[in-house]
């Protein structure tokens, strides 16, 4: 079968599985991105009595007993030469675990509110067929990384965080928007018109952090269902960082395991939602033995 | 050339290219984040923090202690404002600290950007009230206005008032309030109360309120309070050539008939 058109992309999967199973890791997705916005307003909208959390991304306290704290932001101001204190650190080592757990980019696809917009903008793409644009490594994100890190260190304050998109979204939505606007808009119309997922997929110093953070993360997407792959190309046409697909899904011959062990898989599941043929499911990284797989099959096969 | 000096070749102008443009990245954040240092005037950091730079090493702009400032004083900087971004500050002349006895804000704070030392409010050094208009001041101009005097949660402490002879009347006394930098906590309480349209008194980052004696310099007084006696010459009593019947009284009540 040929690869199905850009704009028809899930189409496919609606047909054959129903629209909820073809939309539910997304929607599910969206809604824990909202969720992670609702629970910081609850107290500012409703008033004294309704706190869920406070503070916003970089830190928090939810319940009055739960410190989360951004261990990317703790350790630029570690660079900068200022001495972590416990209340902070108990926060990132709880955030650090979590994410070493469930995938480190879960927090780009799961929390990260500025995910939406960069999907907003890629799924904009495929439907008017906008093409092209700027090319350039999906390795610069790590050398952004390295240079926040260094000015942190150079300077004495943490840098980042004076144009950090991602805290300055989330931040806005809880604190007062501003001209936070301009910056979301800036992002969209750069992933929109100059490079696919261009923002979030080659640039973003956060995602880049929490990808090492889940380099070795025991939640994983497998494509254990492999062989039934059609070719239809739509888990490639969704997949914000599609280079982390390809080993998975067609390493059978070259014995590689069916589970996508990239660090930069986001763990969104789209290429779970869109596969008509549920070649895809979450699983963890030791469900990854080629041999194992194939002597099941022997088993179902007299 | 041979297929892996082109790949090698590739590699390194990949590398380079990737290097220089983040580099300049970081050149121009550097040299924006030596601008954004530059704390405006008017703008004042929550207690706990001695100086800027150390606080943008260590704020992570989560806003903790925004939320439980029960007077919601504290806000955050928003993009196009002089202020570090997504940093916490007040305006006193808007709405100033009240200086809670538990000090929430430094509670909250995660990071000990507000620093986790600072027990006592009436240690914080949030800035220094200054009389930054002398020819507006009520009490200068002769009034018995007080209301920053008043309105001091350190009243007779950090403002007092120092009376001084009005030469203008040739009768009367001028109040003058005189601030101490080692009592003031920078509140601003005495800048929002002012009752000018344009406040005579301002709370200003200690940097620019306070001046520094030379480090050589010796208060004479003081030094010859801690010695016990004075350490030039020695303090003589001085004599007058007065008129028959006349003498001066040293201890304050001056120049009195002779009675002897």
């Amino acid at each position: 079968m040929a690869a199905n058109l850009p704009e028809q992309v899930g189409k496919e999967a609606v047909l054959v599985k129903g629209w909820w199973r073809a939309n539910k890791w997304l929607l599910l997705r969206r809604t824990s991105q909202l969720l992670v916005i609702v629970i910081f307003l609850t107290g500012p909208l409703l008033g004294e009595g309704y706190w869920i959390a406070k503070g916003n991304l970089t830190s928090s306290l939810t319940f009055d007993i739960l410190p989360l704290t951004d261990p990317y932001v703790l350790l630029q101001s570690f660079f900068a030469g200022h001495e972590i204190i416990s209340q902070a650190l108990i926060g990132a080592v709880i955030v650090t675990v979590f994410y070493f757990l469930v995938g480190g980019r879960v927090f780009c696809s799961w929390v990260c509110p500025v995910n939406v917009v960069t999907d907003a903008a890629d799924g904009l793409r495929r439907k008017y067929k906008i093409k092209g644009g700027a090319r350039f490594s999906r390795d610069l994100r790590y050398w952004i990384l390295a240079m926040t890190l260094i000015v942190a260190a150079v300077t004495g304050s943490i840098v980042w965080e004076f144009i950090n998109p991602v805290s300055i979204l989330h931040r806005s939505i809880i604190f007062g928007f501003g001209y936070a606007g301009l910056v979301i808009l800036a992002i969209f119309l750069f992933d929109l018109l100059l490079s696919r997922q261009g923002w979030c997929g080659h640039l973003c110093p956060v995602g880049a952090f929490y990808s090492l953070l889940g380099r070795i993360s025991l939640v994983r997407v497998s494509a254990p269902n492999r062989e039934s792959c059609d070719d239809c190309m739509d888990c490639f046409m969704v997949c914000p960082e599609k280079q982390v697909i390809k080993p998975a899904l067609k390493g059978a011959d070259k014995g590689i395991g069916p589970v996508i062990t990239d660090m930069n898989c986001t763990n969104c599941g789209r290429c779970i939602d869109v596969c008509a043929k549920d070649v895809f499911k979450f699983s963890n990284r030791f469900n990854n033995d080629t041999l194992l797989n194939e002597s099941k099959k022997e088993e179902v096969a007299p | 050339m041979l297929k892996h000096q082109l790949s090698r070749r590739r590699f390194i102008v990949d590398t380079a290219r990737a290097a220089s443009g983040v580099a300049l990245l970081g050149v121009g954040l550097g040299l924006y984040t030596k601008e954004a240092k530059s704390l405006p005037a008017y703008a004042l950091r929550p207690p706990g923090v001695e100086n800027e730079d150390d606080f943008l090493a260590a704020c992570i702009r989560c806003g903790l202690c925004v939320r439980d400032c029960p007077y919601d004083i504290l806000k955050l900087s928003e993009l196009a404002e002089p202020v570090a971004l997504g940093t916490p500050y007040f305006e006193a002349r808007k709405i100033p600290c009240e200086m809670c006895e538990d000090i929430p804000c430094v509670v909250a704070c995660p990071t000990g950007a507000l620093d986790k030392e600072l027990t006592n409010i009436d240690d914080a050094r949030m800035g220094l009230a200054v009389i930054v208009d002398q020819e507006t001041c009520l009490n200068y101009l002769g009034l018995r206005c007080d209301v920053c005097h008043r309105i001091c949660p350190l009243i007779n402490e950090a403002i007092t008032l120092e009376p001084r002879h009005n030469q203008r009347s040739g009768k009367h006394t001028i109040f003058i309030p005189v601030v101490h930098s080692d009592k003031c906590t920078g509140c601003g309480k005495c800048e929002r109360g002012c009752v000018l349209e344009e406040a005579a008194i301002k709370v200003l980052p200690l940097k620019l309120a306070k001046g520094e004696l030379g480090h050589h310099y010796r208060l004479g007084w003081e030094e010859k309070e801690k010695a016990g006696k004075s350490l030039v010459t020695p303090d003589k009593e001085h004599k007058y050539n007065l008129p028959e019947g006349l003498k001066y009284e040293h201890e304050g009540e001056g120049l009195m008939k002779d009675s002897r």
